[in-house]
């Protein structure tokens, strides 16, 4: 818009010089796009590409050179010997029961905050949002000796519920929002035709909320999965060890030696996020930019 | 007919179970770090009460000034890149771009969800020198700038950039939404009215874009600041606050002090101390926003 108001408001020449600088304009634009994009993508698409290529390849070819084979021994030994396999599970089982439960806990609190009435909701909700603010290393020792004490540390129990208890805040924040958003007739009038408080959550509230609880929950599935802090200093058993724990390792054990292995294991941890973004990036990119700027 | 969205016991149900995990598994160990502040040792070791000295401390540990120094660094020069570069990126989309904006936004956003660990072991590999050149010290080896071949990651100014890079690169597709959102929601007309009046290129972004996408970068400056004051995760996996401590912002420093060295007491007190850092930052950017605004 603002090229083309430019070039048409001009005195106009005898020849107009118009279309060549719009053409100019458009090469430029292009230029910007294509460079943009490339630097964006081109260091995810080396890193998927490089996961295919064999051992002497690395040592015959520069790293920017393209597979020339398809070695995908690559992630059979990332998988195998890499245990690769493992912290996948691990993962797996710690980030979907503490999504489940995430859900189960912060999903019916933001009703009885925001659709209840009582005195103290607008306390307990600030409570919560307390947590948004404030770095989650003020709480790492205290939960270390706690653990320690009541035998989670080192547990996938301990981490489950790390997971779910520091995903309270925001996912509660954001429920609440869209609870808030709702016509509370629609409560009122399941009351007076009879329903009792959990018939008006389970059958009214919650299929009003379901869209907003699968954006919640994808942005929920980003951070716990991606988290390494938690588990980080939680875990310490190899066995127990997560995607991003056990990457952290493979990196010093394996990296120096076996590049192919190594850009496969970290194209392994990379799929499932880009296998989710490729089928859901719209939820995505509104739940994790609703989730920022409000908290 | 309210009598049923009144009740406690209801209440309780709904609540209580959050409440009661949020409060042991947060609120209190928040309130207990507190307290760790005044003790020095672990819980292994046993504690012993030593008053202030702990906060009388920070100032004369030249680790902690070093680690200060690092953290203010790194979340100026990524957080101010973070919103300049989205800004552009938001700009870009909406006036150059429009409606054709939708796939590139899309493809730029792609590295915000990617796992910080995979991230940065593929940062590693892009400066890698040994046993193998990486792309970047490929590249130049190719257009024959063999001086500038070297350690990225080795050397501790270096490694700076490459975090910061990283940490730009991992972010502005966000950003770029973000102010997006923002710049989408400015009404057609005000703009076309200043074009009419004759603002157009600078001066429209300057007298009429930025003060009306103030708010939207003073949320999103405050939300990026929290962000990299606290870096961690990327610290962690690229440098692991190295080469020596060159690279050790304070969350770091305070993982290491409590858990390599069983000072909770004093790991506490850099905690504490970071808490209240990002809470006045917070405090201070407001403030400057509604003073220029005024």
């Amino acid at each position: 818009m603002l090229k083309t108001t430019a070039a048409s408001n001009a005195v106009q020449p005898a020849v107009s010089p118009a279309p060549m600088l719009r053409r100019v304009g458009q090469i430029a634009l292009a230029v910007v796009v294509g460079g943009l994009v490339i630097i964006e993508l081109y260091p995810i698409l080396w890193l998927l590409s490089s996961s295919f290529k064999a051992p002497d390849e690395f040592n015959l070819f520069p790293i920017y050179a393209l597979p020339r084979s398809l070695h995908v021994e690559n992630y059979l030994v990332a998988w195998t010997t890499g245990h690769m396999s493992l912290y996948f599970k691990n993962s797996v089982l710690a980030t979907f029961p503490a999504l489940a439960a995430l859900i189960a806990l912060s999903v019916p609190a933001a009703f009885g905050i925001e659709v209840l009435r009582w005195r103290f909701s607008n306390t307990v909700l600030l409570i919560f949002l307390a947590a948004i603010m404030v770095p989650l290393q003020i709480v790492l020792l205290p939960l270390f000796t706690i653990y320690t004490q009541v035998n989670l540390l080192d547990t996938r129990w301990g981490l489950i519920l790390t997971y779910t208890v520091f995903g309270l805040p925001l996912t509660i924040f954001l429920m609440v929002g869209y609870f808030k958003a709702l016509p509370h007739e629609m409560f009122e009038a399941a009351v007076v035709d009879g329903a009792n408080i959990y018939q008006v959550f389970f059958y009214v509230a919650l299929p009003a909320v379901m869209n907003a609880v699968i954006t919640v929950s994808l942005v929920q599935f980003f951070f716990i999965w991606n988290d390494l802090v938690l588990s980080f200093t939680f875990i310490s058993n190899t066995d127990l060890r997560t995607l991003q724990t056990g990457l952290l390792n493979f990196q010093g054990q394996y990296g120096q030696r076996d590049w192919g292995p190594t850009f496969a294991s970290i194209s392994m941890a990379i799929l499932p996020t880009l296998i989710i973004y490729l089928l859901l990036n719209q939820f995505i990119i509104k739940g994790l930019t609703a989730g920022s700027i409000k908290g | 007919m309210h009598r049923m969205l009144r009740d406690w016991r209801a209440v309780a149900v709904f609540v209580g179970p959050a409440l009661l995990l949020y409060v042991l598994i947060m609120l209190i160990p928040m309130v207990w770090s507190i307290g760790y502040t005044l003790f020095e040792g672990s819980p292994i070791g046993g504690f012993t009460f030593v008053g202030f000295s702990n906060y009388i401390h920070l100032p004369t540990d030249p680790k902690f000034v070093k680690s200060l120094w690092f953290s203010t660094a790194y979340a100026l020069v990524v957080s101010s890149s973070q919103i300049v570069l989205g800004l552009l990126l938001a700009l870009l989309y909406a006036f150059y771009l429009r409606r054709a904006s939708a796939l590139v936004r899309t493809l730029v956003f792609f590295p915000v969800v990617l796992p910080t660990v995979a991230v940065a072991q593929m940062f590693v590999k892009l400066f890698e020198i040994a046993p193998q050149y990486g792309q970047v010290n490929a590249l130049l080896d190719l257009v024959h700038l063999d001086a500038w071949i070297q350690p990225w990651l080795g050397q501790g100014r270096s490694a700076f950039w490459v975090i910061a890079i990283m940490d730009i690169w991992r972010a502005i597709g966000f950003y770029g939404i973000l102010l997006y959102a923002g710049v989408i929601e400015i009404p057609e007309e005000l703009i076309e009215a200043a074009r009419l009046d004759g603002a157009r290129g600078w001066n429209l972004l300057q007298f009429i874009l930025l003060p009306l996408l103030r708010p939207m970068i003073v949320s999103s400056l405050i939300f990026s600041l929290n962000g990299t004051l606290k870096v961690f995760d990327s610290v962690l996996a690229l440098t692991g606050g190295g080469p020596g401590t060159t690279t050790m912002p304070l969350t770091l420093y305070m993982y290491r002090m409590s858990f390599n060295e069983n000072n909770y007491g004093y790991g506490s007190t850099i905690a504490v101390f970071l808490t209240l850092e990002c809470l006045l930052v917070t405090l201070a950017v407001f403030r400057n926003a509604r003073r220029d605004a005024a």
